[in-house]
């Protein structure tokens, strides 16, 4: 940045001390303005781009403190130096821990206000030229909004942004959190058909004729309730991507349904007779083990070879290790923007924790971690204190307070289970050893709610 | 043609090998004819009784009013200590493309303690009224600290500078001078070109 792209705000009540100093600093080359009080400044803080301010500390209103607090709110990156004739040590240390760059005594010496600004100067350009080297290597790393750099998952988008192209059935596979999600996404976003409707069934969320329904939708008058003919996901996805996540948890009775309808491309409404034809790109996903799946005849044969014509598999994040610091600051940027707040970083400390962390819930649960981390943080550095981790972290189950039924004691388990991982059900599931659809039928029976955003996240 | 007055306002006598070495370095720096001027005439306001030292900014308000006559800008040299409200001490001030310029010799000398010396003296002389007379043309800080029109907070950058126009600003100032040549009209306004 030229020193005339740096502007300096000059805030002092003596218009001598705003001369002197703005004619000073205008013979290096910056851009030079000044403001009398306060509210004159804050005013021009929020009219224009400031890269330092110069302000006086007692002033008549608004004092140096406060313009201090509010510029730093407005402007985060503004470098704010406290100017005073009378230094006292409360003042300083006040000035310092609301974020002022330093603090001078008046009159500063030539060479100390020399200095001070070529020191802003030059961090404020290390600062920029980091945000934009950082940004750069991003762009490299990114599969729209996948991240990484390993060469594991580097591969997976090359193969990813091949198969966008063509007409083919992918399916997805990888753990809970990997991303699944996301993958489906990038590759209709990255395919011919990418301005035509991505559509997204959650296979294990529903029952079996829900399901049926949700799929191929029905006809009036099919069952009870059906007051009139409502088409379903394929034909609403027609042209586009339908998503099926968790295609390992449906039925025999919708698997052949499903292979029905990839074979011949047409479906027919629950209650109906007519043949629909649809136009659909299908992206299925699952973290079970299909093959095994085959093999245990618990999934058809003939289904899984129609579906696993492209599979991308995506590696757990503890097979990707390499990959965190350059998450934390992909969610970080994020998820500050999103939540309105200030998340710089994380401490070394912190990402030596991150670093050693097993992520069973993968890039999901790393997101949630640094969610909650800024949301308790104090500081725009994120402390290990503010993430929640531990390293040996596993389910402990409260011990009722007094006699309770099996019922209650389930329930508060399972409860309890769903916080940890903070509502992810594939997770929870896991842990509690039981299938998703079972354990979604019992939050549904005793009233548990699904954690929001479950679903929104990185599958 | 237009000329630059050299002016001693000091509070001792002239010194006038020291006059005679800025007025031939400067003329040939600018290219400028440089005349001395020797009125007995002294600012008048500008010594703050508390700091004891003189406000180098009411010194030039009071050059730009007193401006010799056919003299298109002035530059004084006092051995009197300048400084501005909000910082301890300058070497000089000028008005950034304006007609009045001012260089103490004050703190030139050294810090006291050893006997200065007298060509070192002279050379940091010369390269401040080079540097103050530069702005009143219009030039900025340079970045090459060789050049005298670097920013020099202290004596080790003075001495770290030559007493003339690196390239670049040589360049600049002949762009400037031509600029300013054009618009006759700032001769009939004197304070036009003041900040």
């Amino acid at each position: 940045m030229s020193k005339k792209n740096t502007h300096i705000l000059v805030v002092d009540d003596e218009e001598i001390v705003r001369e002197s100093l703005s004619g000073w600093l205008e013979k290096d080359g910056y851009t030079l303005a000044s403001a009398p009080d306060g509210p004159s400044a804050l005013k021009e803080l929020e009219a224009g781009t400031w890269s330092i301010i110069l302000c006086d500390l007692k002033m008549p209103g608004m004092d140096g403190l406060e313009v201090l607090d509010r510029a730093r709110k407005l402007h985060p990156e503004i470098a704010v130096v406290i100017m005073t004739a009378f230094a006292t040590v409360d003042t300083a240390v006040n000035a310092m821990k609301l974020g002022a760059f330093d603090y001078l005594v008046k009159p500063f010496d030539p060479e100390e206000l020399s200095l001070m600004i070529q020191k802003i100067v030059s961090q404020q350009s290390l600062v920029r030229e980091n945000t934009i080297l950082r940004k750069a290597l991003r762009r490299d790393y990114r599969f729209r909004d996948l991240v990484s750099k390993s060469p594991a998952m580097q591969a997976v988008f090359d193969l990813a942004r091949t198969a966008a192209r063509s007409p083919s059935t992918i399916l997805v596979l990888g753990e809970s959190g990997t991303g699944k999600e996301l993958m489906a996404r990038a590759i209709h976003a990255e395919s011919p058909r990418h301005e035509r409707p991505f559509v997204e069934v959650s296979c294990a969320a529903l029952t079996e004729t829900l399901l049926e329904s949700e799929l191929f939708g029905y006809e009036k008058g099919a069952f009870t309730g059906a007051a009139a003919r409502r088409e379903g996901k394929f034909e609403a996805a027609n042209e586009g991507t339908l998503f099926l996540d968790e295609i390992g948890d449906i039925s025999p009775k919708l698997q052949m349904d499903l292979l029905r309808v990839l074979e011949e491309r047409k479906v027919t409404r629950v209650g109906g007779t007519e043949l629909v034809p649809v136009d659909v790109r299908i992206i299925a996903a699952t973290n079970r083990d299909l093959k095994k799946a085959v093999q245990e005849e618990r999934f058809r044969q003939d289904l899984y070879y129609r579906l696993n014509v492209i599979t991308i598999t995506l590696p757990p994040l503890r097979d990707r290790r390499e990959d965190i610091p350059i998450l934390v600051d992909h969610f970080l940027e994020t998820l500050g923007v999103e939540m309105k707040r200030d998340a710089e970083g994380v401490s070394a400390e912190a990402m030596a924790l991150l670093l050693a962390h097993d992520w069973p819930g993968n890039v999901r649960e790393l997101r949630n971690v640094l969610e909650r981390g800024i949301v308790v943080a104090k500081e725009p550095i994120l402390q290990v204190s503010d993430l929640g981790l531990s390293l040996s972290s596993g389910p402990h189950a409260p011990a009722p307070a007094h006699p309770a039924s099996l019922a209650e004691i389930e329930k508060q388990y399972i409860a309890s289970v769903l916080q940890q991982t903070d509502g992810n059900v594939t997770h929870a599931a896991r842990i509690l050893d039981i299938d998703r659809v079972t354990l979604y039928s019992k939050i549904r029976k005793y009233g548990l709610r699904k954690v929001e955003g479950e679903a929104a996240g990185e599958s | 043609m237009k000329e630059i007055a050299i002016w001693w306002i000091g509070a001792s006598g002239v010194a006038v090998d020291l006059l005679e070495v800025v007025q031939r370095r400067v003329a040939g720096e600018f290219g400028l004819p440089v005349g001395a001027h020797l009125s007995a005439e002294r600012p008048e306001g500008s010594l703050d009784p508390r700091r004891r030292q003189h406000s180098s900014t009411k010194i030039l308000h009071w050059l730009a009013e007193h401006r010799p006559a056919g003299a298109d800008r002035v530059l004084a040299i006092t051995d009197a200590d300048l400084f501005i409200p909000i910082l301890t001490f300058v070497f000089g001030e000028a008005h950034l493309k304006g007609r009045a310029a001012v260089v103490s010799t004050a703190r030139l000398a050294g810090d006291g303690l050893m006997l200065p010396d007298p060509a070192r003296f002279r050379a940091r002389v010369v390269t401040e009224c080079v540097h103050e007379l530069g702005h009143t043309f219009g030039l900025l800080h340079c970045q090459s600290t060789r050049c005298a029109m670097a920013r020099s907070p202290g004596l080790r950058e003075v001495d770290a500078k030559n007493e003339t126009l690196c390239p670049a600003c040589r360049e600049r100032y002949l762009e400037l001078a031509t600029e300013n040549g054009e618009n006759d009209e700032q001769e009939k306004h004197p304070h036009s070109g003041r900040r």
